[in-house]
């Protein structure tokens, strides 16, 4: 349809012997949310500050709203917001303070600006703490303040990074809503996060990244669509003696069956990553008859990003946040 | 140059909040130098009074206002490299601002704060007998000397925020140069009275041609060739530094 919004073409960056971003190639089209998402370490944050010209990379090209970011910063500055990993509110300032003072970097109009921070505490819902000095706030709100400060120039491209990092489930919720409440607004969002829940919720297109590279590129729904296996989980009866060796007899025959690639015991669950469910319900459930297994429930699913991630990079998702919501 | 006027007042504005806004630390950079006037000024006016004829407040000031000037100088830098270190300068460097904004609003705001400490000295030295041989004239000349001197100091704590590693160094060096620095100069005590090799290092410390100006403006009166000669040093001094200083950031700040 239009011109991508972000496009980053074959970006390496090193930090001495340490290649964090080996090479990565991708485009994010007008009024989408696109995820980068990997665990710590994959290069996330590199790729996000080379988009907001705070490091230069050594190698390959990337524009944000059609300026490049190497050969025009300046310009390329005025139309991102980026909303950094760490929290950067100033604890001695109320949000009002901050939201002028980045008003005032921004160059807005003196005109513009009270109709744009009123805007900006109404979108992230401050309005009512604009006055109290943030060193009182408490974690959720004061991300929410960063992410008001970020939108005072109304940019065409938000950057996130990480931004339900250390924050508990309910202000996570919060803050998709409002990062979600700018979509629809119209804005380009580039999230980088390391939940998997996060991205499923929020994100348009996705690019999993690990160890400096891109391994799969796509929708949430694309990039399971394209790992064909489905999940069955099997409980067997709940709290009879025989339970744990009933579910150890089980997983060792359901092993042996050829549509199942895969068993794996989740507590009492056994979990088989089959390539058809509908071929394998019926074997799976035939088999426990004849070894005279009672079965207490089978339920199928299709693999979340979890199993995405692990087939593409070929190991399981190691997180580094504190919560998992 | 109104975009340059809007950003840097911006910054200037918040660095002023924070002084307000810390009234304990604006509280605690005064109390050394007072101190210094009260018991220093007590303790040595019998046995310098002497060597320095006359009152040893008096002679003692301007050493006391060149060390606030320095300390307060030399230290400006470090609020810089505390949001280096926690990530509110990058987020500030997102922005289309011209990286000049950031240091002209610090250097500023140091130099406002300094003026202030400055001006809160004489009116303390006056509660304590000193009197300014020139007059309110002799007052205004003594904070236009100490903006010459605390010029060129911020400009190498400016530099130090930005190629130090981290906060820890920045102390070390701040320990281990306002002290002796201040000695190796006329500050405490007349140059005369130092041995040769300290008077040496005095003779090219700026500190030095700071505080014989102010104490000839106080303690004696109008001293033209003495004027002068501070007035070199000490625009030489922050002309060399204002260069060295550019060089030293203008990687750092691209
Ligand atoms: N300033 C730096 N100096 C050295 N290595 C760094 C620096 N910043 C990041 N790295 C390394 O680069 C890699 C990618 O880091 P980063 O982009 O921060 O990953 P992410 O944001 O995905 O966690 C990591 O191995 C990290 O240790
Ligand atoms: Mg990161």
């Amino acid at each position: 349809m239009s011109e991508p919004v972000v496009r980053i073409e074959n970006l390496s960056k090193a930090y001495g012997i340490v290649t964090a971003l080996d090479g990565i190639s991708l485009e994010v089209k007008g009024g989408k949310i696109f995820g980068l998402l990997g665990p710590n370490g994959a290069g996330k944050t590199t790729t996000v500050k080379i988009l907001a010209t705070l490091i230069r990379p050594d190698g390959g090209k990337a524009e944000v709203a059609g300026v490049d970011v190497l050969t025009d910063p300046a310009k390329a500055r005025s139309l991102v917001g980026y909303i950094s990993q760490e929290l950067t509110v100033d604890p001695y300032l109320t949000p009002l303070e901050h939201l002028r003072y980045y008003a005032d970097l921004y160059h807005v109009p003196a005109a513009l600006r009270q109709l744009r921070i009123r805007d900006a505490l109404a979108l992230v819902g401050l309005a009512g703490l604009e006055d109290r000095r943030a060193r009182h706030l408490s974690g959720g709100t004061k991300k929410k303040l960063d992410l008001a400060c970020g939108l005072i120039h109304r940019p065409p491209v938000i950057i996130l990074d990480e931004p339900s990092l250390g924050l508990d489930v309910e202000v996570r919720r919060d803050v998709w809503n409002h990062i979600l409440r700018l979509k629809e607004e119209g804005t380009t969002i580039f999230l980088c996060t390391n939940y998997m829940d996060e991205a499923e919720r929020l994100c348009d297109e996705l690019a999993i990244i690990d160890h400096g590279k891109i391994a799969a590129l796509g929708s949430p729904a694309e990039l399971k669509g394209r790992l064909k296996r489905e999940i069955v989980s099997v409980e067997v009866a709940r709290g009879k003696e025989a339970s744990g060796e009933w579910l150890a007899t089980l997983e060792t025959a359901a092993a042996r069956l050829s549509m199942v690639r895969k068993a794996v015991k989740d507590g009492a669950i056994l979990k088989l990553y089959v390539d058809n469910n509908e071929a394998a319900l019926p074997k799976i459930l035939e088999a426990a008859a004849s070894l005279k297994i009672p079965l207490e429930s089978i339920a199928y699913s299709r693999p979340g990003l979890d199993e995405v991630f692990l087939h593409f990079t070929g190991r399981a998702f190691a997180r580094g946040g504190e919560n998992d919501g | 140059m109104a975009e340059f006027f809007q950003e840097t007042n911006a910054q200037f504005r918040r660095w002023m909040l924070h002084l307000k806004r810390e009234p304990f630390t604006l509280a605690f950079t005064l109390l050394n130098p007072i101190i210094l006037l009260i018991f220093m000024g007590g303790a040595f006016q019998g046995l310098a009074s002497d060597s320095v004829g006359g009152d040893y407040r008096s002679y003692l000031l301007p050493g006391i206002l060149a060390l606030t000037v320095f300390g307060n100088s030399i230290a400006g830098g470090i609020p810089l490299l505390f949001e280096r270190e926690n990530g509110f300068l990058l987020r500030l460097m997102s922005a289309p601002i011209s990286r000049g904004s950031i240091l002209v609003s610090r250097f500023l705001a140091v130099n406002v704060s300094t003026m202030l400490q400055c001006l809160l000295m004489l009116v303390l030295g006056l509660l304590f007998g000193v009197r300014i041989a020139t007059g309110v004239g002799g007052v205004f000349a003594l904070l236009v000397i100490s903006l010459l001197l605390g010029f060129g100091v911020t400009v190498i704590s400016l530099v130090l925020a930005f190629r130090l590693e981290n906060h820890g160094d920045f102390f070390a060096v701040m320990g281990i140069t306002t002290l002796p620095l201040t000695f190796l100069s006329s500050a405490f005590v007349p140059l005369d009275s130092l041995p040769a090799w300290m008077r040496a290092v005095a003779a090219v410390n700026p500190m030095t041609y700071a505080v014989d100006a102010m104490r000839s403006l106080i303690l004696t009166g109008w001293d033209a060739p003495r004027l002068l000669l501070m007035a070199i040093v000490l625009i030489a001094f922050d002309a060399a530094m204002f260069w060295l200083g550019r060089r030293a950031l203008s990687r750092h700040l691209a």
